[in-house]
C-alpha cells in the first residue's frame, strides 16, 4: 500500500540554525499520526515542507506519491491544512470563508452546494453560518478552519496544535472528529503538546532538536523508557532530557 | 482560464466593503485632498499686503498706487509715515511688500528726469515675492511707454501680445485639479494593494491561502481588480467637485480620460503589489508607500514645473508614472488633446503597468521563506 509520507533525510536549515534534521519517516494511509516534542524541535518546520511551504534544503518528500519540491501544486489539491494561527477571515462569515474556499479548490458549481452541506452538517456549523468568523469563540473558529481545510475531501490531513488555547470540551469534541474523519479513510498528521490527545494516535513521532527521538504506537513509545507502568509523559521528558545532554 | 480569480475577487470586495476604515479612507481622501490642495495652492499670488510711504502726497502719486492695486497683485492695508514704520510692517508680516513714493515723484515727473519709486518684497517667500517684482516691473514699463509715447508724438513701436491659450485665466485649480486625480489615485492606489496583501500576511490567511492550488497570478489579479473600480470612483469624484466647486473645465474627451486612467489605476495597483512583495509588516507598507509619494509630487510635474528642476531631477522625473499620466490628464481636461498627441504617454504607462505585474509575480513566492 501507497504510504501517505514518506520522507528520506528531509533537512531544513534556517542560516545556521537545522531546524529539521535528516529526518526519515513513513506514514501510511488511513493512520492518526502523532508528531510530538518541544517547541522548536521542528514540529512545524516538517508540517511546513510536507505542505510545500517551505522548501526542503535537503533529502525528500513523497506526499500521497507525490515529490513535494517537484509538484506542489499538485499535492496541494489532495491535501488540508490547519495552521497553528487559523487562517480564517475574521472579517467574513461563517458561509462566506467556506464558499471562498469552496472556489479556491476549484469546486463546481453544483458540487459546492452539496459539498458545503456535508462539511456544515459534519462540524454541526448549520446555526453559525451567518456569523462573522472574528465574533466566534477559539473553539467554533478552529472547527470553521477545519471545515475550509476539508472542503475539497483531501486525502491527507495536516493539523498544527490544532487545539492550543481551545477549552477542553471543544477539544474532546474536536478529537472525535479527527476519529471520524479517519475512519472514513482521511490521514491526519497532528502534532499536539497534550499527553491525553498523543495517547488517541494510532502511532507517535517525537522529536527532539530537529530529528527523532521516539517512533511507534503510544504503548510502545511508553515502554520504550522505564519498561513497563511507565507512562507516555514520563517516556517524553526521560527522552527530551536524554536528547539535550 | 483562470478559474480561481473569481473567489478571490469576490472575497476581496467583500472585505473592501465591510472594512469601514479603508472605505472611509476610500472615500475620505479624494474629497479632503482636493479641498485641501485645490483652495491652499496658488501659484497666481494676488492680493499681497502691501504697505504704502507715500512722502509727495499728490495726485500722481495717487495715480501711480492706484496702478500698483490694479494689477490685483498688490492689496494696499496701511499707509505709514516713515521709513521705519514700513520696515516696522514688512518685518512683522503685516505687509508682505512696501511701495515708497518719495517727495519729488511729481517733480522729476513734469521735468523729464527719470523718476523713482522703491518697491520692497518680503523675499523669503520666492514664489510671492516673484509675482510682486514681475507686477512692479510692469507698471513702470506701461507708464514709462505712455509718457514717451505722449513726448514723441506717435504710438509705441512694438508691443508683444500673449494670449494665455487652455488656461485664459491664469488659474492654479485648472492646473492642480487634474493633477490631483493623478496624486491621489497614485497614493491611495498604491498603500491599499501594498496593505491588502501584507494584512494578509501578518493574520496568517496568506499560509492558509498558499496551501492551496490558487496560483499566483489568480491571487494577485483577484486581489487588485476590485480596487480598479475604486479608482475610477475616485476620479469621477474629484472631477465632479473640480468642476462644480473649482470650475475646472473638462474640455476634452472624458471617456479617453477613463480609458487611460483605467491604465493608470493598474499600473499603481501593480505597484502597491510590488511595494507587498517587499515588506514584512503593514507599518512598512505605509511607510514604503509614503516614501514613494513624495518623489511623485516632487519630480512629476504635480506642483513645480518640469522644465524648471536640474536635469538631473528631471530624469528621475521620468521614471514616475504620474509624470506621464499628468501630461495625459491635463492635455485631455484643458487642451482637449486626443490619442494623436498623448500616444506615447499612453504607451509608456501600459509598459508600466505590465513590468510591475510581471516583476510582483515573478517575486511573489508561494511559499513562507
Amino acid at each position: 500500500m501507497q504510504a501517505a509520507v514518506e520522507t528520506r533525510d528531509l533537512t531544513r536549515r534556517f542560516g545556521a540554525l537545522t531546524a529539521v534534521d535528516a529526518l526519515t519517516l513513513r506514514i501510511e494511509t488511513g493512520e492518526v499520526f502523532g508528531l510530538l516534542g518541544p517547541n522548536g524541535s521542528g514540529k512545524t518546520t516538517t508540517i511546513r515542507m510536507l505542505c510545500g511551504l517551505l522548501e526542503p534544503s535537503a533529502g525528500s518528500a513523497l506526499v500521497t506519491g507525490l515529490d513535494v519540491t517537484v509538484a506542489p501544486e499538485q499535492v496541494k489539491q489532495r491535501i488540508g491544512y490547519m495552521a497553528q494561527k487559523v487562517g480564517v477571515y475574521e472579517d467574513l462569515t461563517v458561509a462566506e470563508n467556506l464558499d471562498f474556499y469552496a472556489g479556491i479548490y476549484g469546486l463546481r458549481r453544483g458540487a459546492t452546494r452539496a459539498r458545503l452541506a456535508d462539511v456544515v452538517a459534519f462540524l454541526a456549523l448549520g446555526d453559525r453560518l451567518g456569523q462573522l468568523a472574528g465574533q466566534l469563540s477559539g473553539g467554533w473558529r478552529q472547527r470553521l478552519a477545519l471545515a475550509c481545510a476539508l472542503i475539497h475531501q483531501p486525502a491527507l490531513l495536516f493539523l498544527d496544535e490544532p487545539t492550543a488555547g481551545v477549552d477542553p470540551a471543544a477539544r474532546r469534541r474536536f478529537w472525535r472528529t479527527i476519529h471520524d474523519l479517519a475512519r472514513a479513510g482521511t490521514t491526519v498528521l497532528v502534532t499536539t503538546h497534550y499527553m491525553d490527545e498523543a495517547e488517541q494516535c494510532t502511532r507517535l513521532a517525537m522529536m527532539s532538536q530537529g530529528h527523532l527521538i521516539a517512533l511507534g504506537t503510544p504503548a510502545e513509545v511508553a515502554a520504550q523508557v522505564g519498561g513497563r507502568g511507565g507512562t507516555l509523559e514520563d517516556a517524553f521528558v526521560i527522552l527530551q532530557e536524554r536528547d539535550e545532554r | 482560464m483562470m478559474p480561481r480569480f473569481w473567489p478571490m475577487f469576490r472575497k476581496e470586495f467583500i472585505q473592501m466593503r465591510r472594512d469601514r476604515l479603508t472605505f472611509a479612507m476610500l472615500i475620505g481622501i479624494p474629497v479632503i485632498q482636493l479641498l485641501v490642495f485645490g483652495y491652499a495652492i496658488q501659484t497666481d499670488v494676488r492680493n499681497l499686503p502691501t504697505v504704502v510711504l507715500d512722502q509727495s502726497r499728490t495726485p500722481e502719486s495717487r495715480d501711480l498706487i492706484a496702478a500698483f492695486e490694479n494689477t490685483g497683485n498688490f492689496r494696499v492695508v496701511t499707509h505709514v509715515d516713515g521709513r521705519p514704520a514700513l520696515d516696522a510692517a514688512i518685518a512683522r508680516g503685516d505687509a508682505q511688500a512696501g511701495i515708497v513714493v518719495p517727495y519729488d515723484y511729481p517733480r522729476d515727473l513734469a521735468r523729464g528726469t527719470t523718476a523713482t519709486v522703491q518697491v520692497i518684497v518680503d523675499a523669503a517667500d520666492p514664489l510671492s515675492s516673484q509675482a510682486a517684482l514681475s507686477a512692479a516691473a510692469g507698471v513702470a514699463q506701461v507708464r514709462n511707454l505712455a509718457i514717451l509715447s505722449r513726448a514723441a508724438g506717435r504710438s509705441i513701436p512694438l508691443e508683444a501680445r500673449v494670449r494665455p491659450r487652455y488656461n485664459p485665466g491664469l488659474r492654479s485649480p485648472n492646473y492642480i485639479v487634474p493633477g490631483l486625480v493623478g496624486v491621489i489615485l497614485t497614493m491611495t492606489m498604491v498603500l491599499i494593494t501594498a496593505m491588502a496583501i501584507v494584512r494578509e500576511r501578518e493574520r496568517g490567511t496568506l499560509e492558509q491561502l498558499i496551501v492551496t492550488p490558487i496560483t499566483k497570478t489568480e491571487l494577485m489579479l483577484g486581489k487588485i481588480t476590485p480596487y480598479v473600480g475604486v479608482g475610477l470612483l475616485q476620479m469621477t469624484a474629484v472631477l465632479i467637485l473640480g468642476r462644480f466647486v473649482f470650475d475646472v473645465p473638462l474640455t476634452g474627451n472624458i471617456l479617453l480620460l477613463y480609458g487611460v486612467s483605467l491604465i493608470f489605476i493598474i499600473a499603481s495597483l501593480a505597484l502597491g503589489l510590488f511595494v507587498s512583495t517587499l515588506v514584512r509588516t503593514q507599518q512598512q507598507a505605509m511607510q514604503a508607500s509614503f516614501g514613494f509619494m513624495l518623489p511623485n509630487i516632487l519630480l512629476s510635474g504635480f506642483m513645480f514645473p518640469r522644465q524648471a528642476m536640474p536635469e538631473i531631477a528631471q530624469w528621475l522625473g521620468l521614471l514616475v508614472p504620474l509624470t506621464y499620466f499628468l501630461k495625459v490628464v491635463r492635455g485631455i481636461l484643458l487642451k482637449g488633446v486626443g490619442l494623436e498627441a498623448l500616444w506615447r504617454e499612453v504607451l509608456i504607462l501600459a509598459g508600466f503597468a505590465v513590468v510591475l505585474i510581471a516583476a510582483s509575480v515573478r517575486r511573489f513566492r508561494k511559499t513562507l521563506d
